[in-house]
């Protein structure tokens, strides 16, 4: 059994992904929205660029992603030079540095799906909405968004479990902060690395059973409609 | 085609019977590559080397890695592995002796009497998982005899090993950080920024054991990589680096 200092980093942990995830959710659906209303729409040539642009994170490794992070945000790279004339200081080895950087690594697993959504609703709905004269924010609100329910749900469910799963990324930029950037997945490298096996068990398990059921939730909520 | 290819082939698995696999502990992945391409030219046989954390290497060797040789960061680790069976008995050596440095990528940051760890100013002071490094440990005995662990408790990352502390001071994310000595050297004098090597009365000496694994047991090409560490061309590299022997 773990002793109780340990069982407390270990939720202190469990608690800081939760935010870190919250967090990112949030602003993903904030930022990734307008992204996806407009990869949906456009017929301009930058849909092919910002696209792949937006799905990169899927393929790159981490250790690209974290690479390059550590360095735009450090001080002699063009975020970190933002950063600290804007009075923020650097961002590695911080809670908001976790937050760029996974905003930047989920945001395919929240525009994708949302844009989908989009595209599957099509011009006349919309165009509908504008013969009953409803301007177009209007029509994006009250048509579209809803319409766009199910792309929304699968977009903050993998967004948030995406953000939950990350590891190399924080591993190269966080520092290994204790309630700051020590996430789930660095915690039980941790353990692993120093030979807890026992302590590992808890949180990796508690990891496997989180990742199954939202993804349970996720084919059962979405399968019932889409296919 | 098959009468070329067959010799390839022999040529092949001949090579491959001259190889030793090494895991070699981040602070001494510069020396190794050096000792290694030196290896190859005097005595004709290949050292394959991995790079990584000690620990990790503890338990990726526990696991069935096919390592033959382990060059460690400290002592306890390539004991250990002799006391479960999985070294050959009475084969560790003492390869080099660590020496710690607190470096900055900065030059002139870092005073050579380390002042700078007392007047603080910084914001992030990086050194390796204590949990996990032996440098890292070493770096918590030195800032804990000099009176600042709590001072400087809240400044602290954390690489995952000793080499990803000196990636974090290399990028200026962390204006200083506790590495190995030797990751800071080259040809015998500080490569670049300003460095305080730390007084080894601060913290435990780091003797940096090599051991042959239980795989390694009877292979040529291992055992005369062990011999080569020893041997004084081989010294003379490591000791540019910093280390002591």
């Amino acid at each position: 059994m773990p002793s109780l200092p340990n069982l407390t980093a270990d939720l202190g942990a469990v608690w800081l992904t939760f935010r870190l995830a919250t967090v990112t959710t949030v602003l993903l659906l904030l930022i990734g929205t307008p992204i996806a209303w407009w990869l949906a729409r456009t017929r301009s040539w930058w849909k092919g660029p910002v696209g792949a642009v937006v799905a990169l994170p899927i393929v790159l490794p981490p250790t690209v992603i974290g690479f390059y992070l550590l360095l735009l945000m450090g001080p002699d790279g063009a975020v970190g030079r933002f950063t600290e004339w804007a009075g923020i200081g650097l961002l590695p080895f911080t809670f908001w540095g976790l937050v760029v950087a996974s905003v930047f690594y989920s945001m395919p697993f929240v525009v994708q799906p949302i844009q989908n959504a989009f595209e599957a609703i099509g011009e006349r709905p919309l165009e509908a909405a504008a013969t009953l004269r409803a301007a177009p924010l209007d029509a994006f609100f009250s048509v579209a968004l809803p319409l766009a329910k199910p792309g929304f749900l699968t977009a903050t469910i993998l967004g948030f479990a995406h953000t939950v799963g990350e590891f190399g990324v924080v591993l190269m930029i966080g520092g290994n902060i204790p309630d700051r950037t020590r996430v789930v997945s660095v915690q039980i490298y941790d353990h692993v690395e120093a030979l807890e096996y026992a302590q590992a068990h808890w949180l990796a398990g508690g990891m496997v059973a989180f990742s199954f059921l939202v993804l349970l939730a996720l084919y059962t909520l979405t399968g019932r409609k889409a296919r | 085609m098959r009468r070329l290819f067959i010799p390839l082939l022999f040529a092949a698995c001949t090579a491959r019977a001259d190889e030793v696999q090494v895991a070699v502990a981040a602070n001494f992945t510069a020396p190794a590559k050096l000792l290694a391409a030196a290896f190859e030219r005097d005595s004709g046989h290949k050292a394959q080397l991995s790079f990584g954390g000690t620990g990790k290497f503890y338990a990726q060797i526990r696991n069935g890695a096919p390592f033959e040789v382990l060059l460690a960061a400290d002592n306890t680790t390539p004991a250990r592995l002799e006391a479960e069976g999985a070294a050959v008995a009475g084969s560790r050596c003492t390869y080099a002796v660590g020496r710690l440095a607190l470096w900055s990528a900065r030059p002139g940051y870092v005073d050579d009497q380390g002042a700078v760890l007392a007047r603080g100013g910084f914001q992030h002071l990086a050194i390796a998982n204590p949990k996990l490094a032996p440098y890292g440990a070493a770096a918590i005995e030195a800032l804990t005899a000099l009176k600042l662990l709590g001072a400087v408790q809240a400044k602290l990352v954390q690489g995952e090993n000793i080499a990803q502390a000196h990636q974090f001071v290399a990028s200026g994310n962390a204006e200083l950080g506790f590495v190995a000595l030797s990751q800071a050297m080259q040809d015998g004098r500080l490569a670049t920024g300003s460095v305080w090597i730390v007084p080894a009365r601060l913290h435990q000496a780091i003797r940096q054991d090599a051991v042959l694994l239980a795989r390694g047991r009877g292979k040529p090409a291992a055992q005369a990589w062990l011999n080569y560490l020893k041997g004084n061309g081989a010294q003379a590299i490591i000791k540019s680096f910093g280390y002591e022997i």
